[in-house]
């Protein structure tokens, strides 16, 4: 159920603070448990998802789902007190600002991806409509574990904007906006689709994205596949309910076989239904495969920023060494290198003192700026690498984690799928077993029922 | 025959320690050839006591089916298959024959046992025409099926305590190519035999007038049951088709893993593992959807057609009723010879009561029977599915633990 926004005063920065109050509460809070992750500081869950209609941008009618996030603080709870959670209701268009603002602003760190936008790898008895509750429920959890995840990462856990996203229901956009990332975000994308070549690509970083491109496909040919494999088994079990009809309406004309067919009928009703549990199940693999593929995806674009800021590195240094060649070449006059100038100089004659003079200012300008360009660019660089490389770390160990748990828990699950099987046919053989062929001896039994 | 028994546990390289015992017990046979036939007899019996309704009498005719072989001729290509008899019954001149016999032969010989028992149920014999498309009439599957069917379809017959004793089966089972060819000619000529089908379809056409409740019974009973075995039928031919398609899928799953694995380095073991268990599952899918094949699937469609069979033996009764019918009402009617008539009469009615009581008889015997196949059948496919699931318990199981112990060594590691 919807919530107003609590008004409490045990709140953090609740009413009746200014908002600079606000602020530097805030940045206290931060500074004072720096090394610590949000999430040890602030219990965070996804609770509930609910429908709501409203206008959108062009003032037409749409429906879409909100959801409701909880944050507690932990420090309050443990004082024995259990007090309400902290409620605000999101949609997954925020969401997705949210994470556009971390992309930018952290280019350097694999930011968790969110759940699908859309339904994708269904296999056909799944709902690919978003509206669709189980779909819908998924989401939920998907959403979730993207809050659970940043809030627990070192770096993106510190975040303002992602404070302000769990605790500010009103005037969140606006502070997003303000921060100006947008611009960023466009330049970015625009980067990251360009073709350029690095002259002294960092190898590790080069194999990093081969990696990337490799789990991308791998993980989208597994989803394709599992999904065509549920599809087929899920063939299989229904069909078996037919049995249960067909048993259920000949025993009503058997002597003798009835009770034993009847009861056999119902085990493969039984059986025809089970799949749909276990292929529900199996939904759960699937989202962390696909939290995998979207994952590599945003490892990806950290290595080809990284490509990225070693061209621009390499384009201005490249630019330093041409102009301060072009320097030389005027101061000495000694062409080393072919120039435009050079030969007009040549046909036309040369150039007056003064006009060299200004040249040669600008020339100096230029450099002085150009080493500046450098010098900033190659500590960025360099701290991009750092950065980076700690966080590709984190993410292949997490990786390696995460995804070692859920082919464990494909395999609990083929286990489970494999008992219910043997359950049910056990069951089944026995009412099979239980169809007597005792001799009719008296022509008299011929008759039905 | 319990003279043989003893002998029927003799391993041929016992030949000349057993020689001794058997001269006096048997005629100035080769001493190599009984003991050869009563150790083949003792894996014969083994081999179709599966097969036979075992009532506890000992069977004394074993019908073998195989060795199917494509003949050409100038005209056609047709298959014959090798039928192999043995049998201890004084009818028979020796006691083994081996003749070969194509499809034609065998529909023969169905229709002259149903014209010699027309309310007996015999056994159904294999589709004539394969309907369903693109099948191949040569194929391997399609012969072997065939031959299964036409197996079973002489051993029903061996079985039963009438049909088996039918001269008609004898000349089947014993007669050269040439020799059966020549018998088929003898017996009533075209012309009498469409006389013979044409007043068939008249007393079909009259209709029987005062059917005993019993056979209306049983006819309702038949029409159920027809209704429902075929619905098993095509359901049954359903999960294999389904299983097919599954496997299909599966088959391309193990190796997505397998892929996978070459691009990781902790995650090898687990991948690899999945990418195991899935290959193993896979074969045993197979082995499952096989057995379906070979056992359910024959049973059901033979079910099929036998209850083709039966409404066809209600009908061949009802005509036999409705002759006699007719044939008293015109005694009542017209005015011809009374004392010919009636011994005709009396002669139909006899008919009446001899074909009632054959269908009685046979009713019980092929009730008995269908439950037994058809509880046979399905108990051995449910234990199938049993140990389906049993196997690819265990294959999951095994690499659970490999991976849970294997997560307690990182544990220790890292600690």
């Amino acid at each position: 159920m919807a919530e107003a926004v609590n008004e409490e005063p045990a709140r953090i920065g609740g009413g009746g603070l200014t908002d600079t109050e606000v602020e530097n509460n805030k940045k206290n809070t931060m500074v004072e448990q720096q090394g610590s992750t949000l999430l040890r500081r602030l219990e965070i869950s996804v609770a509930e998802a609910e429908k709501r209609t409203g206008k959108n941008t062009v003032n037409m009618q749409e429906t879409f789902t909100m959801y409701l996030i909880e944050t507690r603080l932990i420090d309050v709870m443990t004082e024995g007190h259990n007090p309400a959670p902290e409620t605000l209701w999101r949609r997954y268009s925020e969401f997705e600002l949210l994470r556009n603002y971390l992309l930018v602003t952290y280019p350097f760190i694999v930011v968790p991806p969110l759940p699908e936008k859309r339904a994708e790898f269904v296999w056909h008895k799944l709902s690919a409509d978003n509206m669709d509750p189980d779909f819908v429920e998924r989401r939920r959890v998907g959403l979730e574990n993207f809050l659970l995840r940043v809030a627990s990462h070192s770096v993106l856990s510190n975040d303002k904007i992602l404070y302000g996203f769990l605790t500010e229901e009103h005037g969140w956009k606006q502070l997003v906006y303000d921060t100006g990332f947008q611009a960023k975000a466009d330049s970015r994308i625009k980067a990251l689709s360009a073709t350029f070549r690095v002259k002294n690509p960092d190898r590790r970083f080069t194999d990093m994205r081969h990696y990337s491109d490799e789990l991308q496909s791998i993980t989208s040919q597994l989803l394709r596949v599992r999904a065509r494999v549920a599809d087929r088994l899920y063939g299989v079990y229904k069909v078996h309910g037919n049995y249960g009809r067909v048993f259920s309406e000949w025993s009503a004309i058997e002597k003798d076989m009835g009770d034993g067919l009847q009861s056999a009928g119902h085990h493969m009703d039984a059986y025809a239904a089970s799949v749909d549990d276990i292929l529900e199940e199996e939904e759960h693999y699937a989202d962390q495969l696909k939290e995998y593929l979207f994952y590599a995806e945003a490892l990806r674009a950290v290595c080809r920023k990284h490509e990225l800021i070693q061209y621009e590195l390499e384009t201005a240094s490249a630019d330093l060494i041409s102009k301060k060649q072009q320097r030389e070449e005027l101061a000495t006059g000694i062409v080393r290198t072919f120039s435009f100038k050079g030969m007009t100089n040549k046909l036309f004659g040369q150039e007056t003192p003064e006009q060299r003079e200004a040249r040669l200012s600008l020339l100096e300008e230029q450099i002085v700026q150009g080493e500046v360009t450098v010098k900033e660019k190659t500590s960025e660089c360099r701290e991009y690498v750092n950065g980076a490389w700690v966080d590709m770390q984190r993410f292949k160990e997490q990786k390696d984690r995460d995804l070692r748990e859920a082919l464990v828990s494909y395999a609990v699950m083929q286990i489970s799928m494999c008992k219910k099987g043997i359950q049910v046919w056990t069951n089944a053989k026995e009412c099979f077993q239980k169809i007597l062929s005792s001799v009719l001896m008296n022509t008299d039994q011929i008759f039905v029922g | 025959m319990s003279g043989t028994d003893a002998e029927s546990t003799v391993l041929p390289n016992q030949t000349h320690t057993m020689a001794a015992d058997i001269c006096g017990q048997t005629l100035d046979l080769d001493e190599d050839d009984d003991l050869e036939v009563f150790s083949k007899q003792a894996t014969h019996r083994s081999a179709l006591e599966l097969e036979a309704d075992d009532e506890g009498d000992l069977k004394d005719i074993f019908v073998t089916v195989d060795n199917p072989e494509s003949h050409i001729t100038a005209i056609e290509t047709f298959i014959t298959y090798r039928v192999l008899t043995k049998t201890t019954r004084s009818e028979f001149d020796n006691s083994e024959y081996e003749v070969r016999r194509r499809y034609q032969d065998f529909f023969w010989l169905k229709g002259k046992l149903e014209e010699a028992h027309p309310t007996l149920i015999v056994p159904p014999l294999p589709e004539k025409f394969v309907v369903k498309g693109m099948v191949e009439r040569f194929s391997g599957d399609f012969i072997e099926t065939r031959r299964k069917a036409l197996h079973r379809f002489l051993n029903h017959v061996a079985d039963h305590a009438i049909l088996s004793f039918s001269e008609d089966f004898k000349v089947f089972l014993t007669a050269q190519v040439w020799e059966l060819a020549s018998y088929k000619k003898q017996g009533p000529g075209l012309l009498s035999r469409m006389g013979e089908t044409v007043r068939a379809v008249a007393n079909s056409v009259r209709g029987v007038k005062n059917r005993p409740e019993e056979f209306t019974a049983m006819q309702l009973y038949v029409e159920a049951f027809s209704n429902k075995i075929i619905s098993l039928d095509k359901v049954t031919q359903r999960i294999v088709k389904e299983q097919k398609e599954y496997l299909g899928e599966l088959k391309e799953y193990a190796p997505v893993y397998t892929l996978w694995s070459g691009s990781e380095d902790t995650l090898v073991g687990p991948l690899k593992g999945v990418a195991d268990c899935i290959e193993r599952c896979w074969k045993e899918t197979e082995e499952q959807d096989n057995h379906l094949t070979d056992t359910l699937v024959p049973t059901l469609h033979e079910y099929v057609l036998c209850s083709e069979s039966l409404k066809a033996v209600l009908r061949r009764r009802d005509n036999i009723q409705a002759e006699f019918e007719a044939k008293n009402e015109a005694l009542a009617t017209k005015k011809v010879d009374q004392d010919a008539l009636k011994e005709e009469i009396d002669k139909l009615e006899d008919r009446v009561e001899w074909a009632n009581n054959a269908l009685k008889g046979d009713w019980s015997r092929w009730q008995k029977c269908m439950r037994g196949d058809i509880k046979s059948a399905f108990v051995s496919t449910a234990q199938k599915n049993v140990d389906y699931y049993e196997k690819c318990l265990a294959v999951w199981e095994t690499f659970l633990l490999s991976q849970r112990s294997e997560g307690s060594e990182d544990a220790d590691n890292s600690s």
